[in-house]
């Protein structure tokens, strides 16, 4: 306890030659294992030369002789981090301005400090030479990200590097990756049997780069042909082709994923609208407001879990989720209470109020979150993806929404087929003045139907904030598209909202790659009008009596 | 039987007082409007200011749009929700000739609009032939919503589409409008639409006289509209379209097809929603896709409603009120205006089935009743 009570000066003088004990016994250390110290500041200084050329060179010595001190500086001069102060340059590591050959401290002001300049060719050289230093270091992880680097844009420049890494490397998944590298690295040698094993290397690496890179082997310059060679022409030609098969798999891929993860979001949203449609007869307009009271609810769960339990943050969608289903149910069952059971058997006029209901609900989000987009961020285990084909990486959000539609639908089913609840609701669907004869309090089920298809879509609400924007109009998008998905499914089933779902999201995505959003749109309009022209009732419309009325 | 004694009297006096009212009508909007806005001198009350006559104006389209949703609405019973559709069609028709009467007085001086130069396009696309005939943009501004509607109409009542599916698909149908017309590349001007018009056969199109005789001819058309709407429905035309809205299944047994009969009153309201349009652009000086929106649509269905569905004076009674109550609550309280357009259809549907013509008629009877 005495050294806090020790007077100030005194206590400064301890620190200072502490420190300045310290600082020595690291120098010493340093000197002691780092053998190449001995380079010095005037050895390096052709990094900040005037001529881009004679920067080049530096960087091409100061990897060469010094990899270690190379792996500091030059990351730094990418950066934009690399300073001259006189004859010496200055790095800036950690936020601290340090001599960037001894790494220690200096106390000068950086600002005033003039740059070292870095044009995009600098650039260039720079990433691919960091790339091909770190090829060679000793972490795995560092290794896979340079070859993996090196793999999406190496060129004959890094080919030393590559060649190197190659006869060193064990790891079977850094050794594709290189493979390819190499492969785009040597596809321009003047040496025909190189070229010809490029070919071969790139054949099995189906990324938009290297289909650029064959198919520039089979363009003609004038009458003779960019590659001279007979062989390699055709082994070009044999892998350019299976290179495109290869991508044109990983797009139609892509687009049948973007389309499930489309369906997914319409199912989530139309899953509700049915089963309100269904049993009471009565298309809530509102319906894309209360997706909306799901999204913000996900967010102010979101702030409430920064506000007072940071530590959890990664997991406020689970939490999100009853908050979401709580909150939309219980203002879809005001709304019921309220407004909807009055205009019982006058479907237009509910249409009308509804929308009205809406205006009100949107204004209200507006007055109380502000007209503006809220922020939902990913939790960490929801970004990110799982790239199956270099063209084809699946977003784990879009994942897990698919996952979690699915474990809706099933609740959903297991709700409406194996509870009491869901045995009249179904009653209600079908008939509902008989069932109302057999003793069902028909006014109940409307109202706690509505709340769990309101509930539903607050659920939808949560997984929306995950991938799009969150503001007071979010669920006018999606309610066209959700009553599309009713129309066209029918209701009173939940399959008939599924392939609904399924289909118009398939549909929509194939027919978006082909011809624009728009376009696609207005085409997804004109074939529910024909499929009505054939099933008026929707594709899967319930049989008998209980539809006409 | 005082309700049956006030029908019989109302459609006896009926029209006495419509040919009464018609004449007033003609009276002050080419007589009366005209001579306040251009004879009085500014500072008198009496004067009619240039904001006025442009906001009546619009208003008196918008009336016409109102009567033409009553045809579909109130009497045969389809609620459309896209009707701003065909109001919007009808714009764009006449927008094209304004486009092209605007000459090389353009920011760019071509004979081009200033849009398509902006696009680097080098000449007309080919649905703009004959844009720069005032005939011809007339004729397109009925047709084109007219066809459209005419081919939709054909389609969904064929299968016998109706109620809430019919309403939704005539949504989904003006918002895929919109987002067509908001593309650059669809050649009517993208988000922006036209604007910045100069004249109209030959005149300016900000002169005073301009602006009156656009007034008149407005409130000429709605008198035609409300004729044509009235002659319409109290012909046995009109009687089968209500029997349609009533019990459309028993009509059928009876041996009617509905669908001529819906599918004509269904085009010829679009048509009048296109001439509505034709007069409103010259009048507002703009047209964008935000008028092909749903909810501008939906804003259509509120006006008929708020007046009184199933007679022809409610749509225009409604379509004045909402339109009024829409420019007062815009500039003075904008923020509550959603609150109170929100809270209008949902008091409209509750209460007020009939709309305010309901409300007065039930008063008067309760009035009346307990003299009987």
């Amino acid at each position: 306890m005495r050294w806090i009570v020790a007077p100030k000066n005194a206590r400064r003088a301890a620190v200072s030659a502490l420190i300045s004990i310290l600082i020595s016994a690291l120098v010493v250390l340093v000197v002691l294992i780092h053998p190449s110290l001995a380079i010095q500041q005037s050895d390096i200084l052709g990094l900040a030369a005037d001529d881009s050329s004679e920067k080049i060179v530096a960087i091409g010595k100061l990897a060469e002789t010094e990899p270690r001190l190379a792996l500091r500086i030059l990351p730094a001069m990418l950066a934009g981090e690399l300073y001259r102060h006189e004859n010496s340059l200055i790095l800036i590591e950690n936020g601290q301005a340090r001599d960037a050959v001894s790494g220690q401290t200096t106390p000068l002001d950086i600002s005033l400090l003039e740059n070292v300049m870095v044009n995009n060719r600098l650039r260039k050289i720079l990433a691919s030479t960091i790339d091909g230093m770190r090829l060679l270091a000793e972490d795995r992880g560092e290794r896979l990200k340079a070859a993996q680097n090196l793999a999406q844009s190496a060129t004959a420049a890094d080919l030393p590097f590559i060649d190197q890494a190659m006869a060193r490397e064990t790891d079977p998944a850094i050794r594709r990756q290189l493979q390819t590298a190499w492969g785009k690295a040597a596809i321009g040698s003047p040496d025909a049997a190189t070229r010809l094993k490029a070919i071969a290397a790139l054949r099995d690496e189906a990324d938009p780069s290297s289909r650029q890179l064959l198919a520039a082997l089979m363009e003609k310059d004038g009458a003779t042909w960019r590659e001279t060679d007979e062989s390699a022409r055709q082994a070009a030609r044999e892998a350019l082709s299976h290179v495109e098969g290869r991508l044109a798999l990983g797009d139609n891929l892509a687009r049948i994923f973007s389309g499930l993860s489309l369906a997914s979001i319409l199912l989530l949203a139309a899953l509700g609208l049915a089963i309100t449609y269904g049993v009471m007869g009565v298309i809530n307009m509102a319906h894309g407001e209360l997706l909306m009271i799901g999204a913000y609810a996900a967010f102010a769960t979101q702030s409430f879990f920064r506000a007072y339990v940071p530590a959890y943050i990664d997991w406020y969608p689970l939490a999100a989720l009853p908050a979401a289903f709580i909150a939309a149910a219980v203002v879809g069952m005001m709304l019921e209470r309220l407004v909807i059971r009055h205009l019982y058997g006058r479907p237009l006029e509910t249409l009308l109020a509804t929308w009205g209901l809406s205006l009100i609900l949107i204004q209200l989000a507006r007055v109380i979150f502000g007209p503006q987009n809220v922020e939902v961020a990913n939790p960490t285990w929801m970004s990110g993806g799982l790239t199956v084909l270099p063209n084809l990486l699946l977003p784990w959000n879009r994942l897990i929404i698919i996952v979690f539609a699915l474990a809706v639908l099933f609740a959903m089913w297991a709700v409406l087929n194996l509870t009491r609840l869901g045995l009249f609701v179904r009653a209600v669907t079908q008939n509902r003045a008989m069932s109302a004869c057999v003793g069902v309090a028909t006014g109940k089920i409307d109202m706690l139907a509505f709340g769990l298809g309101s509930g539903v879509a607050g659920l939808g609400g949560v997984a929306l904030s995950q991938i799009t924007n969150v503001g007071p109009d979010m669920g006018q998008n999606y309610i066209v598209d959700s009553f599309m998905v009713v129309v066209l499914g029918g209701v009173g089933q939940l399959a008939g909202a599924v392939w609904a779902a399924l289909g118009l999201g398939v549909a929509t995505k194939f027919l978006e790659g082909w011809a624009g959003a728009v376009v696609a749109k207005i085409a997804i309009l004109a074939i529910i009008i024909i499929v009505i022209q054939k099933r008026p009732q929707g594709l899967f419309a319930l049989k008998g009596r209980a539809t006409e009325n | 039987m005082s309700l049956f004694n006030l029908a019989s009297t109302s459609s006896q006096n009926g029209a006495c007082g419509a040919q009464i009212a018609t004449a007033a009508m003609v009276v002050f909007c080419c007589l009366v409007a005209p001579l306040l806005h251009l004879a009085v001198p500014e500072e008198s009350v009496f004067h009619l200011s240039d904001y006025c006559i442009t906001l009546f104006g619009k208003i008196l389209c918008y009336a016409i749009v109102a009567v033409a949703m009553d045809l579909v609405w109130g009497y045969a019973g389809i609620l459309s929700l896209g009707h701003g559709i065909f109001f919007a069609l009808g714009g764009y028709a006449f927008g094209m000739y304004l486009m092209r009467q605007i000459g090389t007085d353009g920011v760019y001086h071509s004979h081009l609009p200033d849009f398509m130069v902006f696009l680097d396009w080098k000449e007309l696309p080919w649905y703009w032939f004959g844009s720069d005939h005032f005939l011809w943009a007339v004729v397109l501004a009925l047709a084109v919503p007219g066809a459209l509607a005419f081919v939709f109409g054909f389609f969904a009542f064929r299968s016998r589409i109706k109620g809430v599916y019919f309403s939704i698909i005539t949504q989904a149908l003006t918002f895929a409008c919109m987002l067509l017309f908001f593309r650059n590349e669809t050649g009517f001007g993208g988000n922006n639409g036209f604007t910045d018009f100069k004249r109209i056969v030959g005149f300016s199109i900000t002169a005073p006289g301009t602006r009156v005789t656009l007034f008149a001819l407005s409130g000429l058309a709605l008198l035609a509209a409300l004729w044509l709407a009235r002659f319409l429905t109290r012909a046995k035309f009109g009687r089968v379209l209500q029997a349609i809205r009533d019990a459309e299944s028993r009509v059928m047994f009876i041996g009617y097809n509905p669908f001529g009969f819906k599918l004509l009153v269904w085009t010829l309201s679009a048509m009048l929603c296109g001439l509505a349009g034709a007069l409103y652009v010259p009048q507002v000086g703009i047209i964008n896709p935000g008028e092909m929106s749903p909810a501008a649509s939906i804003e259509i269905a509120v006006w008929v409603a708020v007046g009184g569905r199933g007679r022809l004076i409610g749509a225009v009674l409604g379509a004045f009120i909402v339109s009024l109550a829409k420019s007062w609550f815009t500039v003075s309280f904008p923020e509550y205006w959603l609150f109170f357009l929100g809270a209008l259809f949902v008091v409209v549907t509750l209460w007020l089935p009939n709309g305010v013509l309901g409300l007065v008629n039930t008063i008067k009877v309760r009035h009346a009743a307990p003299e009987s």
